[in-house]
């Protein structure tokens, strides 16, 4: 596909003048929802076209791209988002972490410490932290202009009433920089001390909402709690059984119709290195036998 | 219109505009950090950071103002050409270009509105030289601390007080660009 029909990064110039701008203001206010106009991407919104189309502003021929959905690689998302990219912009992909410059990202941070050299994109559906308490828009703005951050805390709190704990496992609020609120898009919230203090610069865009947001490097993030029920990132208390990590965020996976259920590392770049550097699970098999057994 | 209006441009824009955006934002993202900014030259004094900043954020969409030894008849022309934005007085810029005195007095600019901060002017200052010491920065994008030479800092600090609201800045000299966004703290040491 060299034959350009359609522009570098498919989005045409004048679009990515007005993303660039809008993500250059997230950078100077971080954790603030700027607008921008969101264009119609070849895909639907479900699949991330905000994430896509600041992936596209960003995007140079000598970047290296690393796109995942839940943590994978090879899923139909991730994969698409990738050919889209390998077709329009022409740019090195990879699955390894550490290899990428860009990595775009639905429901997960990687596990591998991020770099300097990285910037992260996530695929955000609903950007407003309080859209849930207060639909309507101009009331939202309001609130973040204020700072009234009273009745997330409330409605944290009930959940502590209810279930002796805060049930929100996933999109967990978080404060930057002690003044706006942000959702970091449905995360599990396992994720969210990544999100703080890290070397790469975070930037989040919702297509459908038209926001885009930013975490620049060693920013401060801190996850919404309460004196007597503090923030935890819970995890799963089992290990990886392909790989035996204990300290990575596991996916449950069904194995056979007789109930079998195997712990796995949802971040399979990371699963996948610690099997090529000899790691075994409780039920994984040396990466090389398994290899040979194919 | 003068004749150097027309040359100086990108000459391959999709490229060359990823590339010195990918600077811009490293060195928002990154206070104090010095990138190379380069691809486009503008008729003097305008520097060729400037110029390639310039190329890659401006459009008719982001009214320009053009302070002090900047806003001569060339550099108008260069900049209507080549990016079509309008030339506007202080008050309605989105970017404004010049050297920290032509851009005196800096209250004239826009700091964005408390529902909506990003609505914040963008200054482009252009420096005789950039140099990684001088005025000690901390904030979102340092790790510790960084240093810059400043044009002077108690104009950044009081910028810092009305954060989130509050002017940001690239300084640019030759084909080099530092940033300073509003949410860092400046501070003499
Ligand atoms: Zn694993």
């Amino acid at each position: 596909m060299t034959d350009q029909a359609y522009n570098f990064a498919y989005l045409d110039e004048d679009t990515k003048r007005m993303i660039r701008r809008a993500i250059l203001k997230g950078v100077a206010v971080p954790g603030y929802q700027v607008p921008f106009a969101s264009r119609e991407m070849p895909m639907p919104y479900g699949w991330g076209t905000g994430g896509v189309q600041v992936t596209a502003a960003c995007l140079a021929p000598d970047d290296v791209l690393k796109v995942i959905d839940q943590g994978a690689d090879d899923t139909t998302n991730a994969v698409s988002i990738r050919k889209f990219f390998v077709a329009t912009a022409g740019v090195a992909v990879t699955e390894a972490t550490a290899d990428a410059t860009i990595i775009q990202t639905r429901h997960r941070i990687p596990e591998a410490v991020l770099t300097a050299g990285q910037i992260l994109v996530y695929q955000v559906p609903i950007p407003e932290p309080l859209r849930f308490l207060e639909p309507r828009e101009t009331e939202t703005r309001k609130m973040h202009e204020l700072e009234e951050y009273g009745l997330m805390h409330v409605k944290l709190y009930e959940d502590i009433a209810k279930h002796g704990q805060i049930a929100t496992s996933y999109a967990y609020p978080v404060r930057v920089e002690g003044r706006y609120v942000m959702d970091p898009s449905p995360i599990p919230k396992f994720d969210n001390p990544k999100l703080s203090g890290s070397a790469a610069l975070q930037l989040f865009g919702a297509g459908r909402e038209q926001r885009i947001y930013a975490v620049p490097p060693f920013t401060h993030v801190v996850s919404l709690d309460f004196d007597d029920h503090p923030f935890s990132p819970s995890k799963a208390n089992h290990a990886c059984d392909l790989c035996a990590s204990n300290i990575s965020y596991l996916d449950e996976v069904i194995t056979d119709d007789q109930g079998g259920r195997m712990f796995v590392c949802s971040d399979t770049d990371y699963c996948a290195s610690r099997r090529a550097a000899g790691h075994v699970g409780a039920l994984g098999a040396p990466m090389a036998t398994e290899k040979a057994a194919e | 219109m003068t004749p150097d209006a027309l040359i100086g441009g990108f000459t391959d824009a999709p490229v060359q505009a990823s590339h010195a955006f990918r600077a811009a934002l490293n060195a928002l993202s990154r206070p104090g950090q010095i990138e190379t900014l380069r691809g486009a030259t503008a008729p003097a004094p305008l520097s060729s950071a400037a110029a390639t900043l310039a190329m890659t954020l401006f459009d008719v969409t982001t009214p320009v103002h053009l302070a002090g030894a900047h806003d001569i008849p060339a550099l108008r022309d260069w900049i209507t050409f080549h990016t079509g934005a309008p030339l506007v007085e202080p008050r309605a810029a989105s970017f404004a270009i010049g050297t920290w005195a032509a851009l005196q007095p800096i209250s004239r600019f826009a700091i964005g509105l408390p529902d909506y901060p990003d609505r914040a002017a963008t200054l482009i200052v252009e420096m005789p030289t950039l140099d990684a010491e001088g005025t000690r920065l901390t904030g979102p994008g340092i790790e510790t601390e960084a240093f810059l030479y400043l044009p002077e800092t108690a104009a950044f600090t009081a910028n810092r007080t009305l954060f989130p609201l509050g002017f940001d800045c690239f300084f640019t000299a030759g084909t080099k660009v530092a940033g300073l966004p509003r949410s860092t703290f400046v501070e003499d040491i």
